[in-house]
């Protein structure tokens, strides 16, 4: 198997994963090193399994660099939060960390997941130690291993959300490295003596990041087929109140190299159906099957989609039936209506209220008219629910009894965080990636420059008369995916400083990729390429169609 | 700059021998010369200057003054011993050692660091030249024979006849404090004082040329007839530059090495330094004439309220206004003359109380923290143009460590600078010499006249083989920058060890890339730091040096060198404590003992400081 990459030597990372003694590496004695504010190197690999990148300031990067001084190092630190649920003590404890160790900002994930940017060095134990005091931990939150798990987001939407919900929390413990080098590190456990064993990675971990996701249908908001590892949950009946088990999916992601046709995205296959019994089996023969299968010698080339494409999707299922020990029954037959959110107040079937608000990128800040980190403050200081992160960077206050919707909508209004009633179509559903200045991958600028483009569309859809039309707009600022670009019906990847290749043509449930339109494009030119097709959009469209499946329809790309 | 006394100053070109009269000499000498070594042609060099000088006599021709030896009894030989810390001492000394050879007088050039002190009983004639530093300390090279002299061990002194220069900084309180003490002791030893001390202020050189005077006239009259001194090799043709002839270089390149939110900017500078003119070797220093600040010569003018263009003539010297307070003139650093002056005219009572005996300390700190401006600002007093330019010090030129090596950036000099710059009483006070050099655009400082200020205190091992421990907090890195350049690029084979110090790792470790490179590949051993605001407590250079000192013993004990560079106020001894404590903590030493064992390791120099 994998026979074409047999020959070639191991990536660098494999190296330093099999000399850490379980992730351990030299972080201890780094965190202690007062000549410089950054990690040595082979920790810097490692620490992600912990939960946190290694970033410096990009936008001082050169600056610092003629001053003789090391680049502006901090550290970004995302926790693990299976299904993105926290109560309203984690929030505040989150919080206060963001004001005493971080940037003053919390930024919620396309995962569901916090993160913390521009911790300093000194300040990374302290940070992570008082997270889990607030029973919040980071472990496996970036690296090689499985990420945090998703979960359509409101489990109390129906019972069936509540059932995915816990399975998804039971996935993401069943797959958590066993390693105690989290525990000694950052929360001062005592040192193992030895004979620590990684039942299921082994020493080296997986070859590449492992996302995995569970989804409620008809809502796709977890972007299923994007995940390497997905569960789209049936029914037993037609009120949703039963589990029957789950279609499984399998080998999608988004990731890509610019100018490597070896990279690609890839919508996830259907490996079939399983009963809820088989699903810890099921996922733990897919990790096992990619640990031993994957391409540990391109890292660029080594995610679970290219493993399949190399051993053929049915000799994969069948690696799979065996290790699991169980046979896939053919697919249920399933369909999805949009993977956005569903903005303002829903009721839940224990007759709770849940609001969903809009967070553009998913950053929590106050800045100058709107004051949403102390908005949300002063919700979680009264709150009695959940709060809940969508895979779509928003935030929905959970949990709400009748009779607090009062208090918890003047606190809404307050500190200006009614987007989801103001904002238009296009600015609800826009994702963005954080890019620079901290990302070290980002070749342009996402997050910063997301509300700009956002009203430039928007002054161009009124322009072609049209306003408030649904379309899903999403930029990154390299070929990552981490906003999940490829599925969007306009995305914009970025390739240097302001410049970046469009894509069109996604649809509206996650289910198709976009196509590569044009290269390279500045602003300008961005314009100058979608203003004809919105000509042609106004001119020609059908009722209700989207943007991205006349494009398809008419043939434009 | 001051006249040279023409007198005493026998030109080079009286001393170099005349051209071969006709081309058949010439070719007759070099035969008989080629059979004869370096050493003897010295020697008949010297017995034929001897001749020369007793024929000059005879023939009552006294362009080169050299009286027959008065006292038969006759001294065989002078010793001109200096200990110097900025190069200025021994420049007197080899200036006085010339003349003396020049005219056929026995003598020999010591530094202090290679003088035994014991040796001092069977000295006959003896010229001291010796520096103070700081708040009255002697130079490093001196603190073994002053030790020696002041302590019990001393023998009586009644075989020597001396005198002294003095050599110190009059904005200091303890001015001159070295060679007052040692003059004194000397004296009181029962050694003869054939002449006063002469006490030399920043601008030394017409109190030495008066000094040197004298003390070639003592000569004369004490040593044996000259007619078989040996002269030593005439004076070389080299065009380096030197502090009175510095070369004017470009400056290459200058960037801030501090990051933006520094309270304390660092400048990078990087000139050109043509082989043959800025030589260096590292632990030099180079000397920079810089310009005044031009916002600091406005005030002057407005406050003298005269034409910045008059012209104004000094000792033979004319210049503009502008022109002598920009180019020629101390106005950014306040000495005890000017301020003598200035308060006779200021008749001020708060002035004359501070300056009566009784407050030694406000004096200092006035002395250490006032610019001239401050005085003339806070206490006004009528000046014209012409007396303010005559009271002030004539401008002396910076030394900065060079922070570069030869072997790693060729024909450049880096330096390390970091920028004066502060208010008081809501006045901006400016470094006059870190202002030209780090200010783009400045005046001329696209070039800038410099020369080499040669520092062999502070070279490396010639072993190469030696361990070094570098402690330098702040800009006193720079020439461990260049250490390190150098034992890299010539393959030493010892290692080293860094200990550096500043506010902030963020924004203050100068030249951090380069030592956590350094440290990355293998040539930089250890690295220590300490960023004294990076947390609650303060923690300075001298703080790791004794939580790393097992090992630091163990360096020490090893062979390795000290090199320590920086602040000689406080941090200087600071270090030198936490020497005694590793040593005395961590080796069988007594803290006497491990006192001398630093003593020792000065002398052998393998404790070398070069603070400021």
């Amino acid at each position: 198997m994998a026979a074409a990459n047999d020959k070639a030597p191991p990536s660098p990372i494999e190296k330093v994963k099999a000399d850490s003694r379980f992730l351990r590496g030299s972080i201890a004695q780094s965190l202690l090193d007062p000549a410089t504010g950054g990690l040595a190197e082979a920790d810097t690999h490692l620490i992600k399994l912990h939960g946190s990148y290694q970033q410096d300031d990009r936008d001082i990067r050169e600056e610092r660099r003629l001053q003789k001084l090391e680049p502006a190092y901090s550290f970004m630190i995302r926790t693990r939060l299976p299904g993105g649920v926290c109560t309203p003590r984690q929030w505040l404890a989150l919080d206060e960390l963001a004001t005493r160790f971080a940037n003053g900002s919390l930024r919620l994930t396309t995962r569901q997941a916090f993160q913390l940017h521009g911790v300093i060095k000194r300040d990374l134990k302290p940070t992570i130690a008082a997270m889990n005091a607030a029973l919040i931990d980071t472990i496996a939150a970036c690296g090689d291993v499985n990420r945090n798990v998703l979960a359509s987001a409101n489990p109390l939407a129906s019972q069936l959300h509540a059932v995915v919900h816990d399975w998804a929390v039971r996935l993401s413990e069943h797959l958590l490295p066993r390693t105690r080098a989290y525990h000694e590190i950052w929360l001062d456990g005592a040192p193992v003596a030895g004979g620590e064993q990684e039942p299921i990675y082994g020493p080296t971990y997986l070859p590449r990041k492992f996302k995995a996701a569970f989804v409620v249908p008809p809502v796709n908001d977890v972007d299923v087929f994007a995940q390497d590892l997905g569960f789209v949950a049936i029914a037993a009946d037609a009120n949703s109140k039963t589990l029957d088990g789950f279609n499984v999916t399998a080998g999608g992601g988004l990731g890509a190299t610019h100018g490597d046709a070896a990279t690609y995205p890839r919508l996830a296959d259907i490996l079939g159906f399983i009963k809820p019994d088989q699903l810890l089996a099921v996922a733990e023969a897919v990790v096992t099957t990619q640990r031993d299968h994957g391409d540990r010698s391109n890292r660029q080339h080594a995610r679970l989609k290219y493993t399949i494409e190399a051993m053929g999707l049915d000799a994969f299922r069948a690696e799979v039936e065996r290790r699991a020990g169980i046979q896939f029954q053919p697919a249920r037959p399933v369909s999805f209506t949009g993977n956005g959110d569903r903005f303002g107040w829903t009721q839940s079937i224990d007759g709770s209220w849940a609001l969903t608000l809009r967070i553009p990128s998913g950053r929590i800040a106050d800045r100058a008219g709107t004051p949403w980190r102390t908005g949300l403050r002063a919700i979680a200081s009264v709150h009695t629910g959940t709060f809940r992160l969508t895979p779509n960077q928003n935030l929905i206050v959970a949990g709400v009894c009748a009779s607090a919707r009062p208090a918890i909508e003047s606190l809404i209004r307050q500190h200006a965080l009614s987007m989801h009633e103001t904002a238009s179509p296009v600015s609800l559903d826009a994702l963005a990636c954080v890019a620079l200045p901290t990302c070290p991958l980002a070749m342009a600028e996402a997050e910063r420059y997301l509300p700009a483009l956002v009203s430039a569309i928007e002054a161009r859809l009124h322009a072609h008369g049209l306003d408030g039309m649904p379309l899903g707009v999403r930029i990154t600022g390299c070929p990552n995916g981490c906003a999940r670009p490829y599925l969007a019906e306009i995305a914009l990847v970025g390739k240097a400083p302001g410049r970046y290749n469009l894509h069109l043509g996604g649809d509206a449930a996650g289910q198709r990729l976009n196509k590569l339109y044009r290269e390279n494009l500045d602003e300008a030119a961005i314009f100058a390429a979608l203003d004809p097709l919105f000509a042609r959009f106004a001119a020609e469209k059908l009722t209700q169609e989207r943007f991205g499946d006349f494009l398809w329809r008419s043939q434009l790309i | 700059m001051p006249a040279h006394n023409g007198l005493m100053n026998a030109s080079p070109a009286t001393l170099m021998p005349a051209p071969a009269p006709d081309p058949q000499l010439e070719s007759s000498l070099l035969a008989l010369s080629r059979n004869l070594d370096a050493g003897t042609l010295r020697y008949l060099s010297g017995f034929l200057a001897g001749v020369a000088a007793e024929r000059d006599r005879a023939a009552g021709n006294d362009t080169v003054v050299a009286k027959p030896a008065a006292d038969a009894a006759g001294i065989a030989r002078a010793t001109v011993l200096y200990a110097s810390q900025t190069g200025n001492g021994r420049r007197v000394a080899e200036k006085l050692h010339r003349q003396l050879e020049s005219q056929g007088l026995a003598a020999r050039l010591v530094n202090v660091a290679d003088f035994r002190p014991r040796d001092i009983a069977s000295e006959k004639l003896l010229y001291l030249i010796v520096s103070t530093h700081g708040d009255g300390d002697p130079p490093d090279d001196a603190r073994a024979f002053i030790d020696f002299l002041t302590s019990r061990k001393a023998p009586r002194l009644e075989q020597l006849s001396y005198t002294v220069l003095a050599l110190g900084d009059s904005s200091y309180p303890k001015y001159c404090e070295t060679g007052r003490a040692l003059d004194q002791r000397l004296a009181a030893l029962g050694a003869i004082r054939l002449a006063d001390r002469a006490d030399c202020d920043v601008d030394y050189q017409a109190a030495a040329e008066a000094w040197s005077g004298k003390a070639l006239e003592i000569a004369r009259d004490r040593l044996q007839s000259p007619h078989i001194a040996m002269l030593s090799a005439p004076p070389s043709q080299q065009a380096a530059a030197d502090r009175d002839a510095p070369v004017a270089t470009e400056v290459l390149a200058r960037a801030l090495i501090t990051a933006r939110n520094s309270d304390h900017p660092v400048t990078h500078l990087e000139l050109a330094a043509p082989a043959g003119q800025l030589a260096y070797e590292p632990g030099d220093a180079v000397g920079i004439w810089h310009h005044n600040p031009a916002q600091v010569v406005d005030r002057f003018v407005e406050i003298v309220g005269a034409d910045p263009d008059s012209r104004i003539a000094i000792d033979g010297q004319e210049n503009s206004l502008r022109g002598w307070l920009t180019e020629h003139r101390e106005i950014t650093r306040l000495a005890r003359p000017f301020l003598d002056a200035h308060a006779a005219r200021a008749n001020n009572s708060t002035l004359n109380q501070l300056r009566a005996d009784g407050k030694p300390d406000a004096l200092r700190s006035l002395l250490r923290d006032w610019q001239p401006l401050d005085l003339l600002e806070r206490f006004p007093a009528q000046w014209s143009a012409g007396d303010l330019v005559r009271a002030l010090r004539p401008l002396t030129p910076r030394l900065y460590s060079i922070a570069s090596s030869r072997a790693s950036v060729g024909d450049e000099l880096h330096l390390t600078v970091a920028a004066v710059d502060y208010l008081r009483d809501g006045q901006q006070r400016l470094g006059a010499a870190s202002h030209f050099l780090t200010t783009p655009g400045n005046g001329a400082t696209a070039s800038v006249r410099a020369y080499i200020e040669p520092n062999p205190r502070f070279h490396l091992p010639a072993d190469d083989a030696r361990d070094i421990i570098m402690i330098g907090p702040g800009t006193g890195v720079a020439p461990f920058r260049a250490f390190l350049q150098h034992r890299v690029e010539s393959g030493a084979r010892g290692r080293h060890w860094l200990f550096f110090g500043a506010r902030h790792r963020f924004s203050d470790f100068l030249y951090q890339a380069e030592w956590l490179e350094a440290r990355r590949n293998g040539t930089l051993h250890r690295l220590d730091v300490a960023f004294s605001r990076d947390q609650s407590e303060k923690v300075y250079v001298q703080h790791r040096m004794r939580e790393q000192g097992a090992e630091l013993a163990r360096w020490l004990e090893n062979g390795a060198h000290v090199y320590v560079c920086g602040d000689a106020q406080r941090m200087a001894p600071d270090v030198h404590e936490a020497l005694l404590d590793v040593l005395t903590r961590h080796t069988s030493r007594s803290h006497e003992a491990a006192n001398e064992y630093l003593n020792e390791l000065a002398s052998e120099r393998r404790y070398a400081r070069d603070v400021y």
